[in-house]
């Protein structure tokens, strides 16, 4: 091999070896770092383990959003139309957090069935959702769109 | 010439992801309520040309009946008001005006100005009444059938599409009710 | 009339650019003089309708037009007239002809400028290939986004521009970025030119460099002002959130930084043509991508844009013509370009080499991680997002190397080098950057793995960069060091301020949300925080809760801060607005959450301390300037024929 190929082949070494390092560590911090946005039905039917975190999206139930005005202590309840789970915040909310209006609470569950957010985000305008929290009522089964059988 | 054919069948593999996910962008564009399906809340809120006059959701019972929500500040329902109009004249059952965080002089003018095709307005200005009906924004359309259930709501401005969507639905609205 | 006026030019522009497009291209094929003198021409006629069309737009702003949809819909009669005129490219339909007004600009400037130091039927080409990118704009203006759209009769008053963007940072951040973005068009406009005429060449290289540094420059301008702008605006304090909007921009201010230094190895030494070639394409594509992710609403965003998946389809369809035949052309003439000297293992070439992988990997992670959760859903696994600490991580790991080895990359020689050498004067920098490194972080009592490495990688950043200037200084006593090295300088001695303010912001930030009642204080950092009162305050279109702070320090009164809580009168939104006492070792920042509803008056309120906030964006505006300062090199404005015969004899060592 001329001293020359040798140069190349150890840069183009160099090169494979940085991608393929970078590869492995960039989906072992993907995997770990994902995310997954579920719903309160999702919730209910089944027992997601406690030391995951979660993005936990839907409507903020009218009449739920209790304060404690001492330690800004938020509590509230997140509906998708079929299912509801409890939620506490400890911290300011978004300007856009109102009853009855969609939410994505980052955090994990608790043991005893609470979603502990650490993060709460709001619907950013009057025409806007989160898209993740409009497919989750889509997917809690509510028939918007459709119309009600006729029971006559 | 292989190798200098690996960054353009990168990009495609890109495109094709990125085409077949606009239909669920398409999806998420369709905002629903979890209150279809339920009754509608009751609540009594001040007439607008009439503030002393209450009125209620209650009073319509019987009967189907639409309810628009709008404000003289969303210019969307500017542009929609001809099809509400229509739907004054066509649909033939009472049209409720729900007038949403508005100021009830701008209302009045803008009312003036474009015609007021509305049986009857309720006005909401801090928005509790609009929170209990799971109002997202202005405008939308609820359609209340004889029983008081909510049985369709449209988010977003009327067009000639959604116009005649609405009017097949009443009708079907009508025809259960027996009016 | 006015707003038909503006309908007829954009239109106008169009048929400008569509012959622009066409005729002089066939002429530079068929070396025709006389259709090839036409471009210049059509370039000015594009850029004087381009420019009738954005000034129709803004006086129908500022003149209150609301029979004009997207005035009605962006602007009210109580908007001050500057956010009237911010408003013109507030919305989707005015930052489209933003765009198309910054591409006309940037082809009139290569026209203007390049014309002496270009052959003709190169810059033909490049002019061309621009006005193939405009037309795409221009079609998807007028076709799916017209500003101009009437509605009669008019409503008697507007909405309002979206309260987020009522700001000074909105005014200028999306001209800024756009400037980048759009400037990236012209390295690719280079790059087609050239493969267009089946040669890549060192000269060409040289011609497009100053192109893409002030494109560079932009970009990393506009980001920093994006990055500004969230953190005072959004209320939470945060500077960069890793949110696909902000990826979008990301992605191609990574691939145009490998792409300054690709180029500078390209002209140099005539080392690995190819990879700039597929670089240049590569960052113009981005950007276009990053529109695309913006407008379509395939991703989800904090950002709020009016998303619209039949719009996605238009720049999909624009983006796989534009990039899939420039990969295409790319894939049949690669071949054929030149091949460069060959380099040792220890050379400059190899740095370079190295930062290009880095910041191409780099951009790869950031494009994965953003994209990543089309793939996720598509397969049905369901949905998720990339949290922020995969980010953080991926890019720690990666711009760690690249932080050690700038200082090594201007010291070293072109070719063959030996590593003593270039590791030799970086020795005095390298220890005191430890040494001094370790002392200032345990004197800020920051003595933490983030600060202390921040220090560390900053001081060695600055005095590597220092050394470097050292070495040169009988050129800086005569002030004739080349503006091309003093950009350079500037640049990675801007990263090592910006290291050191990631580092501090990152380990050391006070914040706290607590209740506050009037009367209270907080003593914190030395500082005392007291709250008056929260008063009631009006503004033209909004009124507000004002919480009244005075701010000590010691018994010294240092500040009155009055963080709002305003309510906009059209569309009732609540909007915060934070009160900040920026300062070059701290600010201080405070933002009212909402009141306790107890009849005590008291409100959550947040407090930050934030410590050395301002190296970050004074870093970038270190790198922006050392970008245009290098752009504005002699060298790469002398006329081609006497510079090309003089490259052809200089093979000695150059600035990068």
């Amino acid at each position: 091999m001329t001293p020359r190929r040798k140069k190349r082949l150890a840069v183009v070494g160099l090169i494979v070896l940085s991608v393929s390092a970078a590869a492995t560590v960039a989906f072992t911090a993907l995997q770990e770092n994902m995310l997954f946005f579920i719903s309160p039905s999702d919730v209910h039917a089944q027992t997601l383990p406690g030391d995951r975190n979660f993005r936990l999206g839907g409507l903020v139930t009218e009449g739920s959003v209790s304060r404690d005005n001492q330690s800004l202590m938020v509590s509230f309840a997140v509906n998708d139309g079929a299912h509801e789970v409890p939620v506490t915040f400890q911290g300011i909310l978004p300007d856009l957090f109102r009853e009855g209006q969609g939410v994505i609470a980052h955090g994990h569950i608790g043991e005893d069935g609470v979603f502990h957010a650490r993060e709460v985000l709001a619907r950013h305008d009057e025409t806007y959702m989160p898209n993740e929290v409009a497919d989750a009522l889509e997917k809690a089964g509510t028939p918007h769109t459709v119309d009600m059988p006729t029971t006559r | 010439m292989i190798k200098m054919l690996v960054p353009l069948g990168v990009f495609v593999g890109l495109v094709v992801l990125l085409l077949i996910s606009l239909p669920t962008a398409e999806q998420r564009r369709q905002v629903s309520s979890p209150l279809v399906g339920r009754e509608v809340p009751t609540f009594s809120l001040p007439g607008l040309h009439d503030p002393g006059v209450s009125r209620s959701t209650v009073d319509f019972r019987g009967q189907p009946f639409i309810l628009n929500v709008w404000g003289s500040w969303c210019f969307s329902c500017r542009v929609e008001h001809p099809y509400i109009e229509r739907l004054g004249r066509e649909a033939g059952v009472p049209l409720v005006g729900f007038n949403w965080r508005d100021e009830r002089e701008d209302a009045l003018e803008w009312l003036d100005q474009f015609g007021d095709a509305w049986t009857v307005h309720m006005v909401d200005v801090e928005g509790r009444a609009a929170i209990d009906l799971g109002v997202y924004g202005a405008p939308e359309t609820f359609l209340i059938d004889h029983r008081g259930i909510i049985r369709h709501k449209h988010i977003g401005p009327v067009d000639e599409e959604i116009y005649a969507d609405l009017i097949e639905r009443i009708e079907q609205m009508r025809v259960e009710a027996g009016t | 009339m006015i707003a038909e006026f503006g309908q007829i030019s954009l239109i106008l522009a169009l048929v400008l650019a569509t012959l622009l497009a066409t005729v002089p291209l066939y002429g530079a094929y068929r070396n025709n003089e006389a259709l090839m003198n036409l471009a210049p021409s059509l370039v000015t006629g594009h850029f004087v309708f381009t420019l009738a069309a954005f000034a129709s737009l803004a006086t129908l702003f500022l003149t209150h037009d609301f029979t004009v949809v997207n005035v009605a819909i962006n602007s009210n009669l109580l908007l001050p007239w500057f956010y009237r005129f911010a408003a013109t490219w507030g919305s989707h339909e005015g930052s489209l002809l933003l765009w198309v007004l910054m591409l006309a600009g940037w082809m009139l400037a290569v026209s203007l400028l390049s014309r002496s130091s270009l052959p003709k039927p190169f810059l033909t080409r490049v002019l061309a290939v621009m006005g193939a990118i405009s037309i795409g704009f221009l079609l998807f203006t007028l076709l799916t986004s017209n500003p101009f759209d009437r509605i009669l009769p008019g409503p008697p008053d507007g909405q309002d521009l979206n309260p987020l963007l009522q700001d000074a940072g909105m005014i200028f951040h999306p001209p800024l970025l756009y400037m980048g973005y759009v400037g990236f068009s012209v390295a690719f406009g280079f790059a087609i030119a050239g493969l267009l005429g089946g040669r890549v060449e060192r000269d060409w290289v040289r011609w497009s460099r100053p192109w893409t540094l002030m494109a560079w420059a932009f970009l990393t301008g506009g980001i920093t002002l994006g990055s500004w702008w969230a953190y005072y605006e959004l209320g939470w304090g945060g500077w960069w959130f890793w949110d696909p909007v902000e990826n979008a921009s990301f992605v191609p201010w990574l691939l145009g930084t490998a792409l300054i230094h690709s180029q500078a190895v390209t002209e140099k030494r005539g080392a690995f043509p190819a990879w700039t070639v597929l670089l240049a394409i590569a960052a113009f594509s981005t950007s276009l991508l990053g529109t695309f992710l913006v407008r379509s609403g395939v991703l989800t965003s904090v950002h709020a844009f009016a998303t619209d998946p039949e719009r996605g389809i238009f720049i999909l369809a624009f983006m796989a013509i534009v990039t899939g035949s420039a990969l295409t052309l790319y894939a049949f003439r690669a071949p054929r370009i030149m091949v460069g000297k060959g380099f040792d293992f220890v050379s400059r070439e190899t740095a370079l080499l190295l930062n290009n992988v880095f910041f191409t990997v780099s951009a790869g992670m950031v494009l994965i991680g953003t994209l990543y959760p089309l793939v996720i859903d598509f397969m049905g696994w369901g949905q998720i997002s990339v949290g922020p600490p995969y980010f953080g991580a991926m890019f720690v790991l990666l711009m760690t190397p690249v932080v050690m080895l700038i200082p090594l990359g201007p010291l070293s020689r072109w070719g063959q080098d030996n590593l003593k050498r270039v590791v030799a004067p970086l020795l005095i920098s390298m220890a005191v950057a430890v040494v001094g490194g370790l002392i200032i972080a345990a004197a800020l009592g920051a003595f933490n793995l983030r600060a202390i490495t921040g220090w560390i990688g900053g001081l060695w950043l600055i005095l590597g960069s220092l050394s470097y200037l050292m070495r040169q200084k009988d050129q800086v006593r005569r002030f004739s060091l080349p503006r091309g090295q003093v950009g350079m300088i500037m640049a990675h001695a801007g990263v090592g301020v910006f290291v050191i303010g990631v580092g501090m912001v990152e380990s050391m930030t006070y914040e706290r949300d607590m209740r506050f009642e009037p009367g209270d204080r907080l003593e914190v950092a030395g500082y005392t925080f007291h709250l008056h009162e929260v008063a009631q305050v009006k503004g033209p279109n909004w009124i507000a809760e004002e919480g009244r702070f005075t701010v000590y320090r010691g018994d010294r009164e240092v500040a009155q801060m009055r963080p709002q809580k305003r309510l906009h009168h059209r569309g009732q939104q609540v909007m915060t607005e934070v009160a900040l006492r920026p300062g070059l070792f701290h600010d201080l920042y405070i933002a009212l959450g909402e009141p306790m509803r107890d009849g005590t008056g008291a409100w959550s309120i947040r407090v930050h301390i934030k410590p050395y906030i301002r190296w970050i964006w004074g870093g970038a505006v270190l790198l922006a300037l050392g970008g245009l300062i290098a752009a504005s090199d002699r060298r790469y404005w002398k006329r081609y024929r006497a510079e090309a015969r003089e490259a052809a004899k200089n093979t000695g060592e150059a600035p990068a």
